[in-house]
C-alpha cells in the first residue's frame, strides 16, 4: 500500500498528460511528419512551421478573445462586487429570494434563451458584435460572480458594518472604506473564473458572433475542428495549444486563486 | 418606518439594473422561447401563431430526437459515473498526504483551464476508430503495449459509443471532483478518526464508518454539477464528432434546428426539454442550499 499509493497517483498523472503530449509533439512536426500514424513519437526534426500558420491564421480570433474576456471579467467582477455586497451586508426584503433567483440563472441552459436572444440583439443592433457578446457574457456571469463575492463577504464581520453605519457612513461609503479594501482575493478569483470561462466560450459565440468578432475558439473549430477540411495536423495541435495558452498560463500563475474560486463555485460548474 | 426604508432602499437600487437584466435576459427569454416552442413556426416566413404545445409530442416521433435523448442518457451515466468515481478515488489516495501533492494535484486540475474546442483536436486523434493494421491514436498505443484487446471503435461504437465521448469530458472534470472530495476529507477533524481507531477500529472501517458518511453534502454537490454540465453538453460534441447523428444529443440538436433545419419552434421546444431537465436537478438542490445556510 505505502509503494502502491504513489504508483498509481502517478500513472493517473501521466494519462492525465497525455493529450498534451500528443498536442506538443506533433505541434513541432513538420508537415510531411505530423501524421496520426507516429502520434506517440518524438518529432525527427523540429519545425515550428506548424506554429507560424496557426498564429497567423488564430491572431484576429485570439485579439477578439483578449477585448472579450477582458473587458467582460472586469465588468462582470465589477457588478458581482457591488451585488455580493448588497445582498450581504445591505439588505433589502426579499434579498434571499433575489439571490435565489440569480443563482438559477447559472444552471439555465443557454440553447433556452438563446433564439430569442439573438432576436434582442437584432434589436439592439448588437448581434455579431464583440460588444454584443460582452453584455451577454456579462449579464449571465452576474449569477456566479454575485455568488462568489457574497460567499466571500458574508466572512466579513456584521460589527464593522454597523460601526461605520453608527459613524454616520452610508453605504457607498461603507463599501469604498470598509468593504472594497479587503475585497482583493474574491476579485482575484472572479476575474479569474471569469477569464477562463469568457475565453473558453463556444456556445455564445457560435450562436452570436460573426465572422469580425468571432473569438479564437470558434476560429479553432473552424480550421481545426471536426468539420475542417484541412489536415495539417502539426498547425491543429499548434492551434490548439495556442488557443489554450493563456487560460493555462493563468492557471499555472494563479492556480491557488482558481482552486479557491472552484471551492466558492462548488455550487456551480 | 420611513426611516427603515432609507435604510435599505439604496441597496435595492445598487442591485436593481442586475435585477432588470437577470430579469429579462434569464426569466423574460426563457418565457418568449416558451413561447416559440408553442407557436408551431416551423420555418422562418410563417408568423407566429399557437399549436397547443402539439409540438413537445411531435418531436417524439421525429427520427432525429428519441436518439438524442438516449446518447444524452447514456453519456450522462458514463460521464457523472466516471468522473464522481475517478475524483473520489484520487482523492482518497491523497487524503493522507503524499509527496509532491501540490504538483499532482496541478496536474489533475490543469485540463479543466482548457476548452473542449482545443482538447477535442487530440482526443478527435487518440479515440481514432481506424482497424488494428492501420490503428492510430489509442488503439495504437494499445497494441503497443500487448494491449490489442482493448482497442475499439470509440464514439462510433453504434450503442456504448456515447461512454466512448465521456472519456474528454472525465479527462477535463474529474480533478476538479478530485479538490471537491479532497476538500471534504480533510476537513473530517483528525480528533473523531483517532477516536475510532482508540475504539480498535481498522483504518478501512475509520473511513468507512467515519469518514465517507460525512462526503455525502460533497457528493451531493458534484453530482449536481456533473449532472448539469452533462445534460448541457455541446462543446465536446461539436468538436469531436460535429453535427453526426450517431454522436446527436439535445443540446446539439437545438443548434441544429435553428442554423441547419430553420425550424424554431422545434429549436425551442428541444431548448424547453432541455431547461426542464435541467430544472428538476438543480432547483430542489438550490431550495435545500439556501434553506439549509439559513437555519446555519
Amino acid at each position: 500500500m505505502r509503494i502502491a499509493r504513489p504508483v498509481v497517483l502517478l500513472l493517473f498523472a501521466a494519462l492525465f498528460l497525455m493529450p498534451v503530449y500528443v498536442l506538443v509533439v506533433t505541434s513541432f512536426k513538420p508537415l510531411a511528419e505530423a501524421d496520426p500514424a507516429g502520434a506517440w513519437s518524438l518529432p525527427d526534426a523540429w519545425s515550428l512551421s506548424g506554429w507560424r500558420t496557426a498564429w497567423d491564421v488564430l491572431r484576429p480570433g485570439l485579439e477578439n478573445s483578449v477585448k472579450i474576456a477582458v473587458s467582460g471579467s472586469l465588468i462582470s467582477a465589477v457588478l458581482g462586487s457591488l451585488n455580493g455586497y448588497v445582498l450581504s451586508k445591505w439588505r433589502f426584503p426579499g434579498a434571499d429570494a433575489v439571490f435565489t433567483l440569480f443563482l438559477f440563472g447559472m444552471f439555465i441552459p443557454y440553447q433556452a434563451v438563446m433564439i430569442p436572444l439573438a432576436g434582442l440583439l437584432t434589436d439592439m443592433e448588437l448581434v455579431g458584435t464583440i460588444r454584443g457578446l460582452v453584455l451577454a457574457h456579462v449579464v449571465y456571469g452576474i449569477p456566479i460572480c454575485t455568488l462568489i463575492f457574497r460567499n466571500y463577504y458574508v466572512t466579513i464581520p456584521d460589527e464593522l458594518i454597523e460601526a461605520a453605519r453608527v459613524d454616520g457612513a452610508g453605504m457607498l461609503r461603507t463599501y469604498t472604506s470598509i468593504v472594497l479594501p479587503v475585497s482583493g482575493p474574491a476579485f482575484a478569483v472572479t476575474l479569474i473564473w471569469q477569464f477562463t470561462s469568457l475565453w473558453n466560450d463556444f456556445l455564445f459565440a457560435v450562436f452570436l458572433g460573426a465572422p469580425d468578432s468571432w473569438p479564437v475558439t470558434v476560429m479553432l473549430n473552424n480550421t481545426a475542428g471536426s468539420g475542417a477540411a484541412a489536415v495539417q495536423y502539426n498547425q491543429q495541435m499548434a492551434s490548439a495549444l495556442l488557443a489554450s495558452l493563456p487560460t493555462l498560463l493563468v492557471y499555472l500563475l494563479l492556480g491557488r486563486f482558481f482552486m479557491r474560486g472552484l471551492m466558492a463555485g462548488a455550487l456551480k460548474g | 418606518m420611513a426611516r427603515r426604508w432609507r435604510r435599505w432602499l439604496p441597496g435595492l437600487l445598487l442591485v436593481s439594473p442586475s435585477i432588470i437584466a437577470i430579469g429579462l435576459f434569464v426569466y423574460g427569454l426563457i418565457f418568449w422561447n416558451t413561447r416559440v416552442a408553442v407557436s408551431g413556426k416551423h420555418d422562418e416566413i410563417t408568423p407566429y401563431g399557437f399549436d397547443k404545445g402539439r409540438n413537445f409530442v411531435d418531436l417524439w416521433s421525429q427520427p432525429s430526437w428519441p436518439g438524442a435523448v438516449q446518447n444524452a442518457l447514456v453519456f450522462t451515466v458514463a460521464f457523472v459515473g466516471g468522473a464522481l468515481a475517478l475524483g473520489a478515488f484520487l482523492a482518497f489516495l491523497m487524503d493522507k498526504g503524499i509527496r509532491a501533492e501540490a504538483s499532482l494535484r496541478a496536474i489533475y486540475l490543469f485540463p479543466m483551464a482548457v476548452s473542449f474546442i482545443a482538447s477535442g483536436v487530440v482526443w478527435r486523434w487518440l479515440m481514432n476508430p481506424a482497424p488494428p493494421q492501420r490503428a492510430v491514436g489509442l488503439n495504437q498505443l494499445f497494441g503497443k503495449v500487448g494491449l490489442d484487446a482493448l482497442a475499439n471503435s470509440w464514439w462510433q461504437h453504434p450503442t456504448w459509443g456515447m461512454a466512448a465521448m465521456a472519456l474528454p469530458a472525465i479527462w477535463q472534470m474529474s480533478g476538479y471532483v478530485m479538490a471537491l472530495y479532497l476538500a471534504g476529507f480533510r476537513a473530517v477533524p483528525e480528533e473523531l478518526r483517532e477516536a475510532a481507531r482508540v475504539d480498535g477500529a481498522s483504518e478501512w472501517k475509520v473511513y468507512r464508518h467515519v469518514v465517507f458518511p460525512r462526503l455525502r453534502p460533497v457528493t451531493l454537490s458534484a453530482l449536481i454539477i456533473l449532472g448539469h454540465i452533462s445534460l448541457k453538453v455541446f462543446d465536446l460534441i461539436m468538436a469531436i464528432s460535429g453535427k453526426q447523428i450517431i454522436t446527436y444529443v439535445p443540446a446539439v440538436a437545438t443548434y441544429v434546428e435553428i442554423f441547419d433545419r430553420h425550424d424554431p419552434a422545434n429549436g425551442a421546444t428541444i431548448a424547453t426539454y432541455l431547461l426542464l431537465a435541467v430544472a428538476l436537478l438543480v432547483v430542489p438542490y438550490l431550495v435545500w442550499s439556501v434553506r439549509a445556510e439559513r437555519t446555519r
